[in-house]
C-alpha cells in the first residue's frame, strides 16, 4: 500500500572534500531499490499538480506509477514522449520551482524527487540500449533549425516526428549549446549529453556543425532552401559591467571561463591543448547558476579561495537551490551586499584586486526583489588574482545584425507571437533567443511549441 | 567542416603553406577574413588568415609560422591528412573601394595575411605600393606574387640581407615623404606584429592618413561568445572576431592588445614542452 508522506530518499553524493578534486558527477544517482522506494511515496494526486507545473507537461504521475511497478522501459517511454532529453532535464531543471515545488509532500520538505527519478530511468534506458521506436511518415518539406541547444534539439526532434526533412545548423564544433559548453561535467556528465544529442541524428535530422548562420551561411539562403525555419540561437553573448580594468589579464567573462573549462576541457590541460589561467583567490561576480558553475569549476581547477560577490543576499540569489547548497558545501564563500567599482592591476597588466562598494537592500524593484543600494563612501579593496564576470548573457548580435528584418526587443531578444512565430513568414523562434537567460526546460517547451506552429503553418500552406 | 590538405610547402624559417580543400569556405571567402581550425579531438581552436583561395578547386591557402604547440603540430601534417574542424570565413571582410594610392605593409607572417588584400585592392583599381619586411631575406613570404601585383614593392630586413636595412616603418616614412607632393597617400593598411602596427599608426596619425590594421588577439570561439578577443577601440570594448579583425589603427589601444596576448604565455610553453616530450621531437629551433 502506498503510505502518505514519509521521508524523501536521500541522494548519495560524492563528499565535498573528494569531489572538488574531480569533474565527476556530484550526485551518485539512485539504485533500483531506492528509485522504487522514492516512487512509492507518490500519492498519485488526482489532479497531479506536478504535471501542470512541468513546462512540457510530462506525464509524471504515470511515469512514477510505472517506476513503482519496476517497468522502467514504460516509464522511460512516457518521459521521452514529451521530453527529448529527460536525462538532462532530470539533472538541471529548477525542480523546486516547478514539478516538485507544487507536490503536496513538498510542504514538509519531502516532495517527490521527480528530477532524480526522471534521470534514473533515462540513464537506465541508455545503459540497457532501450530506445523509443518511431514510425515516421515522411513529408517532403525541408525545415532548418538554427542552433542545437535544448530549444533547437526539441524542435528538430518534433519536426522529425511530424515527418519533415530537418537540417540543424550549429556554429560550434559540437552540438548541445549551453549543455555542452556551459554546464560543467560534475553537474551534467558529458557522455549523457552526447548520448541524448545522438538521438537527433538517430531520428534522421541532418546536423551541420561549424555553420554560423549570418556569417558563413546566410539567413536568406536558408529562406530560399527551406520551407520553414526555427531560430534557437540562445543568448550566448557575454555582458561586461563596463568598469575600469576590464582589459586586465586574469579577468574573464563567465562564458570564456566555462567555454575553456568545459567545451575545450582545459581542466585536462596539457593533455587537451586549450589552457586556462586560474589563480588562488578568485572572485565571481553574480549569483546565478552560471556563477555557481564558475565558482565550482575554479575549486576543481585548484583555486584556494573562491568568493561569490553578490549585490543582494543569499536569499535573493537566482541560482537553483541545489547548486547554491553544493557550492557552499564545497567551500565557496558567499559575500553578500557588495558591488564592484573597478578592477585593479599590476604593472604587467594582471588583475590583483577589485574595489567594491558595500550595498544595502531597499524597496522591491520590478523583479520583486529588494533593490540593492550603494552605500556611499563604503569602498574597500579585496585582493584577488582572478575575476570572473557572471552577469548573464544576451542574444548574439552576429546573427541579429545580419537579419534586420527580424523584430527585436530593446534587450535584443527576438519578438514572437503566441505561437512563437516571428514577423517573417514561416520563421519561428524560441528558447533564450526570445527569453534572454531562461532555463533548459523552457527552451525545450518552446522548441516543441514552435515545431507544432511550423507544422500547422506548413499544413495551411499546402 | 573537415578539411583535407592537398598541397604543403615548407617556406623556410618555420613558415609553412598548406592548401586545404574546404569548398564551402572557398566559395564564400572575402579578403580580410580568417578561419578557425581545430586539428583533432584534443586540439585548441586557432585562428589563421586565409592567404589565398580558389573557388573553382574549392580550396583555401593558409600560411603559418610554427611557433607553439598547435602550429608546430599543424606543420607535421602532410598532403592527404585532414584537419578535423575548419570554420569560416570569419570576421568582417575588408572595406574594398577605389581609394587611390594605398600603401600596404606586411611584416613577418603578416605578409601572407595582407596578400589577399593587395589582390583585392589592385582589382578595385587602386594604385598599390607594398612594403614587406622580415628578420632576414629567407623569411620574406610571397615576394614574387606581391611584386607582380603591386605598382611598386619595397623590401626591408632587420639584418640588411635584402632591401632596406631596418624596419618597414622607416620605408613607410620615406615613401610618405616621397609622395607628399604628388597627391599623397590616401590609405595605409598594415598587418604584422602588434608593435609594428602600433608604430605604423604613430607615423600616419600626424599625416591624417586613414590607416587600417588587422588585429591578432587571442581567440576561442570566433563567434562573439566569449570576450577573450576583446580590444579597446577609442575606449570602447569591441570583439575582434565579429567586429574586426580590421580596425582604424588610430583608435586601437595597442598596449592592451600587446598585454592581453601574453595572458597564456606560461601555459603555451608548458603545452609545447608537453607536446615535444610525448612526440620525442628533438628539433627545437627556439
Ligand atoms: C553556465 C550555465 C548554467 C546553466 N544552468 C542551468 C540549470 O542548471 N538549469 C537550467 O534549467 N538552465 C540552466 N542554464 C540556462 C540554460 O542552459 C539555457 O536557458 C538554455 O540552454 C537555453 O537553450 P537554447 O536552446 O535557447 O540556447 P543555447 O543552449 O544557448 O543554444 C544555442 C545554440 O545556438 C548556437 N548558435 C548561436 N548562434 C548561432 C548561429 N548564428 N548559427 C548557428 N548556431 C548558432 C550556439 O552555438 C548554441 O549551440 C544555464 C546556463 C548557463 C550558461
Ligand atoms: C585573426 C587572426 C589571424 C591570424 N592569422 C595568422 C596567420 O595567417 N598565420 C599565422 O602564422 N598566425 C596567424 N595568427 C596567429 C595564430 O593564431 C597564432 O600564431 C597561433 O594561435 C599560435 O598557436 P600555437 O599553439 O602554435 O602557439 P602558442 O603556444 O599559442 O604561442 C606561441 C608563441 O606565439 C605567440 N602568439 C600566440 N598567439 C599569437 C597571436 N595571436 N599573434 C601573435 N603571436 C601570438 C605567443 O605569445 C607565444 O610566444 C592569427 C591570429 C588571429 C587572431
Ligand atoms: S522536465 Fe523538469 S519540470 Fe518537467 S518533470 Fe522533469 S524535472 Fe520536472
Ligand atoms: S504532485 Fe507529488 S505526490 Fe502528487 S502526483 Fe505529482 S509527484 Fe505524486
Ligand atoms: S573569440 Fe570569443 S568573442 Fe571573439
Amino acid at each position: 500500500m502506498l503510505e502518505i508522506g514519509g521521508k524523501r530518499i536521500a541522494m548519495k553524493e560524492q563528499r565535498p572534500k573528494q569531489r572538488i578534486r574531480n569533474f565527476r558527477s556530484v550526485p551518485c544517482g539512485y539504485t533500483k531499490e531506492e528509485v522504487i522506494a522514492e516512487a512509492q511515496r507518490c500519492i498519485q494526486c488526482i489532479h497531479a499538480p506536478c504535471e501542470k507545473m512541468c513546462p512540457v507537461q510530462m506525464e509524471i504521475k504515470s511515469m512514477i506509477r510505472e517506476i513503482v511497478e519496476g517497468n522502467f522501459k514504460q516509464a522511460f517511454l512516457i518521459a521521452k514522449k514529451d521530453n527529448a532529453i529527460p536525462a538532462i532535464c532530470g539533472r538541471v531543471c529548477p525542480q523546486e520551482e516547478q514539478c516538485e515545488g507544487v507536490c503536496p509532500l513538498a510542504q514538509t520538505g519531502n516532495g517527490i524527487n521527480i528530477g532524480k527519478l526522471e534521470a534514473f530511468i533515462a540513464d537506465w534506458a541508455m545503459e540497457n540500449g532501450v530506445k523509443e521506436e518511431f514510425h515516421i511518415k515522411e513529408r517532403l518539406e525541408k525545415v532548418a533549425v538554427i542552433g542545437s541547444g535544448p530549444a533547437g534539439i526539441s524542435c528538430a526532434v518534433d519536426l522529425r516526428r511530424y515527418g519533415y526533412q530537418v537540417t540543424v545548423f550549429e556554429a560550434l564544433h559540437m552540438a548541445g549549446g549551453v549543455l555542452q559548453y556551459g554546464i560543467p561535467a560534475f553537474r551534467l556528465p558529458k557522455n549523457i549529453v552526447d548520448y541524448e544529442i545522438s538521438y537527433l541524428t538517430e531520428i534522421g535530422a541532418d546536423l551541420k556543425l561549424n555553420h554560423i548562420v549570418g556569417q558563413n551561411i546566410m539567413f536568406d539562403e536558408l529562406r530560399e532552401k527551406f520551407s520553414a525555419i526555427f531560430i534557437g540561437t540562445g543568448a550566448g553573448a557575454p555582458q561586461f559591467l563596463g568598469i575600469e580594468g576590464e582589459r586586465l589579464k586574469g579577468l574573464y567573462s563567465a562564458n570564456e571561463f566555462l567555454f575553456r573549462t568545459n567545451l575545450m576541457k582545459a581542466y585536462k590541460f596539457p593533455e587537451y591543448d586549450t589552457p586556462i589561467v586560474c589563480g588562488n583567490a578568485i572572485g565571481v561576480i553574480g549569483a546565478g547558476n552560471v556563477a555557481m558553475d564558475v565558482a565550482r569549476c575554479a575549486l576543481r581547477l585548484g583555486a584556494k579561495d573562491v568568493y561569490i560577490l553578490y549585490r543582494r543576499t543569499k536569499r535573493e540569489a537566482p541560482a537553483r537551490a541545489e547548486e547554491l547548497q553544493h557550492a557552499l558545501e564545497e567551500g565557496v564563500e558567499f559575500m553578500e551586499l557588495v558591488n564592484p567599482k573597478r578592477a585593479i592591476g599590476d604593472k604587467d597588466g594582471w588583475v590583483t584586486a577589485i574595489e567594491m562598494f558595500r550595498m544595502r537592500l531597499g524597496e522591491p524593484d520590478k523583479s520583486g526583489r529588494p533593490r540593492p543600494i550603494k552605500i556611499e563612501g563604503s569602498e574597500f579593496i579585496m585582493k584577488l588574482d582572478t575575476v570572473v564576470e557572471s552577469l548573464g548573457t544576451k542574444p548574439n548580435r552576429l546573427f541579429l545584425d545580419m537579419t534586420p528584418e527580424l523584430e527585436t526587443t530593446k534587450w535584443g531578444t527576438i519578438k514572437v507571437d503566441e505561437d512563437l512565430m516571428t514577423k517573417i513568414e514561416g520563421v519561428a523562434a524560441g528558447g533564450d533567443a526570445i527569453r534572454g537567460n531562461a532555463t533548459v526546460i523552457l527552451a525545450l517547451g518552446d522548441g516543441r511549441k514552435a515545431a507544432k506552429s511550423i507544422h500547422e503553418y506548413l499544413l495551411r500552406r499546402q | 567542416m573537415t578539411g583535407r590538405i592537398i598541397v604543403k610547402k615548407d617556406l623556410g624559417g618555420e613558415n609553412y603553406l598548406i592548401e586545404v580543400t574546404t569548398p564551402q569556405i572557398a566559395s564564400r571567402f572575402k579578403a580580410g577574413q580568417f578561419v578557425i581550425i581545430r586539428m583533432d579531438e584534443k586540439g585548441e581552436r586557432i585562428p589563421l588568415t586565409v592567404a589565398d583561395y580558389d573557388s573553382g578547386k574549392g580550396t583555401i591557402t593558409l600560411i603559418f609560422q610554427a611557433v607553439g604547440k598547435s602550429t608546430r603540430q599543424l606543420a607535421t601534417l602532410n598532403v592527404g591528412d585532414t584537419i578535423l574542424d575548419c570554420v569560416g570565413p570569419l570576421g568582417k571582410p575588408s572595406e574594398i573601394g577605389e581609394f587611390g594610392r594605398i600603401i600596404c605593409l606586411g611584416g613577418g607572417t603578416g605578409i601572407a595575411c595582407i596578400y589577399p588584400l593587395i589582390k583585392a585592392l589592385v582589382n578595385a583599381k587602386n594604385e598599390v605600393i607594398s612594403i614587406i619586411g622580415a628578420r632576414t631575406a629567407s623569411l620574406l613570404l610571397l615576394e614574387d606574387e606581391i611584386s607582380a601585383l603591386s605598382l611598386r614593392t619595397c623590401v626591408a630586413t632587420d639584418d640588411g640581407s635584402k632591401g632596406h636595412h631596418g624596419f618597414v616603418t622607416e620605408v613607410l616614412m620615406n615613401l610618405l615623404d616621397e609622395y607628399k607632393n604628388s597627391d599623397g597617400v590616401q590609405r595605409v593598411v598594415a598587418i604584422g606584429p602588434p608593435v609594428m602596427m602600433k608604430a605604423v599608426a604613430g607615423i600616419t596619425r600626424p599625416h591624417h592618413i586613414k590607416t587600417i590594421v588587422s588585429l591578432n588577439s587571442i581567440m576561442l570561439d570566433g563567434t562573439g561568445m566569449c570576450g577573450s578577443c576583446r580590444v579597446f577601440i577609442d575606449g570602447e570594448m569591441k570583439l575582434t572576431c565579429i567586429d574586426g579583425p580590421e580596425f582604424d589603427a588610430h583608435k586601437v589601444n595597442f598596449e592592451d592588445l600587446i598585454s592581453r596576448l601574453e595572458m597564456f604565455k606560461e601555459k603555451e610553453s608548458e603545452a609545447l614542452k608537453h607536446y615535444l616530450n610525448i612526440k620525442g621531437v628533438s628539433k627545437c629551433s627556439r
